[in-house]
């Protein structure tokens, strides 16, 4: 370190810096301190994936009897894995092809319902007039708290047997199989994202300049003609960024598909296939390394491409309460 | 070796109906609402031209109230609200007095049984190790690492080391942090970093998982790993947004970085740092995917929404599982009680 300058004289100085050699090697050990601290944790929050990621193209042997870092002194890289994993015909192979076809089918309507409703409802809770607004708006956001275990049990009786009131049919059963079972899961997922959907998008909405839907009020617009032309080009960011949550949500859920899907490859998505790859083929590595990355990089694309509007509505959807 | 990719072929048709009934339903009420209104306007058009023709005087307008106009604006999310999540709510609550086929009622037993049976004691008590560990931990890390990597040379690349986890389920979560804690004999080579690292240290690898009390603090840093980036995240946009000229006359004064974070930084940012205690709170108590994927709730690391799951939908325990969701409820309300009155406290402060 060559930090032993003699003592600058004072007043030569600006305020900002510390007085004395002492003062500036404890800002300097500070700030080292600083930057050491930070790596440490971003390794701590990069090492595991990373590890896991070198892994999956490790031939199976060396995975099953070698340490991840040996990979670096001797490099074996084989897509195997990946080829066994995804389309490997064997039912311990894993499948994962198809259960990636089911992530797809279940994810995209849950995510465009809720959009969809969620915006229509926050409009005419932020714009319109109506008794009751107020607390219509106050119970819709007090529903969030709500857990979704509440709702389980219940739903999934609706969806089996239908409704009845004192002995009389009033909703048949569902009664689907395989894959119309998605309609289930889509149903599950748009309204438990409903509410914090509502809550999210009103924020935005409510917070458009009021002269703006005065102005086209005036010219004698409608409101289904506001909101088509004026606030969903406006909203456009508060949508991706629920649109964002809702997919990452939805395709990294376990519960809701566990128990709308049930657990075959006509409707299950990757998560519930790969908690149960954990549980019954747990040392299987080559094939569970592999299956954690191919369910893991949709979401990471999505998320690292539309990172902005996805942090964007996180503030907007935690701070201003 | 060979995909079918006919076999799929029922899936995308059944996504394509999906997406037809979206775009029926969507579409069709937006249709709907345009109809509507102008064919309204029309008949209040001709009822002017009318009454101006025959000299009368003029319909008043009637005061604005467009509660017709709302109900449809309002209507597919409040059907869907009320099938799907209150309506079940209540019945959970009705259900959590009944017995495991919900025939006849049994009064308080399930919720007897949930403080008497050790299990479930075990469960709760896990339960609240992951409420009161998560949110404290994972806020300060996300705090420490917002208030380092503040300003420096690499920051945006920094913070989305820490939040990529974010976008990882909580499945893969578990997979990647099992093959940390993985196990291989003594003697043989590990293939676990933690056993690894053990081992390199002069220590005996152990199996992480089975040992209670240990595995559930081990699952409880899955969640901190995931969820210290959120922290980290709302806690930065709240450091950025105190006020340039505070800080400056803070160092003006000659503060060190030090109190310069406990004096001004902490004060500064309470309201976020109780929004992320809370919002962590909220979501570690309905945590599942971790200990299901990670350990399915052996060896004593069983929480609340697993244990239900179990009680619920495997062993068809209908009345336990119900009060377990219901107590998981009580235990939110608390919670969010307390945000409300921050809230209020800080809009009339």
């Amino acid at each position: 370190m060559t930090t032993a300058t003699p003592t600058i004289p004072a007043g030569t100085q600006d305020t900002t810096a510390p007085k004395t050699v002492a003062g500036r090697v404890r800002k300097r050990l500070n700030s080292r301190t600083a930057t050491l601290v930070s790596i440490v944790i971003a390794l701590l929050w990069t090492v595991p994936t990373f590890g896991l990621f070198i892994s999956s193209f490790r031939p199976e042997d060396e995975i099953k009897t070698t340490g991840w870092w040996t990979f670096f002194g001797n490099p074996q890289f084989t897509l195997e894995n990946y080829q066994e994993v995804l389309f490997g015909r064997s039912s311990s192979s894993g499948q994962l092809a198809s259960y990636f076809i089911n992530s797809l089918a279940i994810t995209i309507p849950s995510v465009l319902f809720p959009l969809a409703f969620a915006a229509l409802a926050a409009y005419a809770l932020a714009w319109m007039n109506f008794r009751g607004r107020d607390w219509l708006y106050i119970a819709i956001f007090a529903l969030q708290i709500v857990p979704l275990q509440m709702a389980l049990v219940p739903l999934l009786k609706f969806f089996s047997t239908g409704v009845t009131v004192g002995g009389i049919q009033v909703l048949p059963a569902w009664d689907l199989v395989d894959e119309q079972k998605f309609a289930q899961v889509w149903f599950a997922h748009t309204c438990f994202a409903l509410p914090f959907a509502v809550f999210l998008l009103h924020n935005f909405i409510s917070q458009l300049p009021g002269d703006l839907m005065e102005a086209a009020r005036v010219d004698g617009a409608t409101h289904p003609k506001i909101f088509r032309t004026i606030v969903l080009p406006l909203i456009t960011p508060a949508l991706a960024a629920f649109g964002i949550f809702q997919f990452l949500w939805v395709w990294n859920d376990l519960l809701v598909a566990l128990i709308f899907a049930g657990g075959g490859n006509e409707t299950a998505p990757l998560t519930v296939r790969l908690a149960e790859m954990a549980g019954t083929r747990g040392n299987e590595w080559q094939r569970l390394t592999a299956g954690a990355f191919v369910s893991i990089v949709v979401p990471l694309i999505v998320f690292l491409s539309l990172q902005r509007y996805f942090v964007r509505g996180l503030l907007a959807g935690s701070v201003k309460g | 070796m060979e995909f079918d990719f006919a076999e799929e072929q029922p899936k995308f048709l059944m996504l394509m109906y999906g997406l037809i009934a979206f775009v029926a339903v969507v579409g069709g009420l937006l249709l709907l609402l345009d109809v509507v209104p102008a064919w309204f306007a029309r008949r209040r058009e001709a009822q002017l031209v009318a009454a101006s023709a025959s000299g009368a005087p003029l319909p008043r307008r009637r005061r604005r109230r467009e509660g017709g106009m709302a109900l449809f604006f309002l209507l597919p999310t409040l059907l869907l609200l009320t099938i799907g999540l209150i309506v079940p709510a209540i019945r959970t609550t009705l259900l959590s007095f009944m017995d495991s086929n919900s025939n006849d009622w049994v009064g308080l037993r399930n919720y007897g049984w949930m403080f008497s049976e050790n299990s479930i004691v075990r469960v709760l008590i896990n339960t609240l190790v992951w409420v009161l560990l998560v949110p404290l931990v994972a806020t300060a890390f996300g705090l420490i690492y917002a208030v380092l990597v503040d300003k420096a040379r690499f920051e945006a690349v920094a913070k989305s080391l820490i939040f990529l986890p974010m976008a990882i389920s909580f499945v893969g979560a578990s997979i990647i942090w099992k093959f940390v804690y993985a196990y291989r004999g003594d003697g043989q080579e590990q293939i676990g970093l933690l056993n690894q690292i053990v081992v390199s240290l002069g220590g005996e690898p152990r199996q992480w998982l089975l040992e209670s009390p240990l595995n559930t603090l081990l699952l409880v840093v899955i969640m901190i790993w995931i969820q210290a980036g959120f922290a980290m995240v709302v806690l930065s946009a709240a450091i950025k947004a105190i006020p340039a000229d505070i800080v400056e006359a803070a160092r003006l004064d000659g503060v060190s970085p030090w109190q310069m974070f406990w004096q001004i930084t902490m004060p500064s940012i309470r309201p976020a740092l109780i929004v992320v205690v809370v919002t962590l709170s909220i979501g570690t108590l309905k945590v599942f995917d971790i200990v299901r994927t990670a350990t399915n709730g052996n060896y004593d690391t069983n929480v609340i929404a697993s244990e239900m799951y179990n009680q619920a939908f495997r062993y068809g325990e209908n009345g336990q599982g119900s009060a377990l969701a219901v107590f998981l409820f009580i235990l939110v309300i608390p919670i969010v009680i307390y945000q409300i009155r921050n809230l209020r406290q800080q809009r009339e402060g």
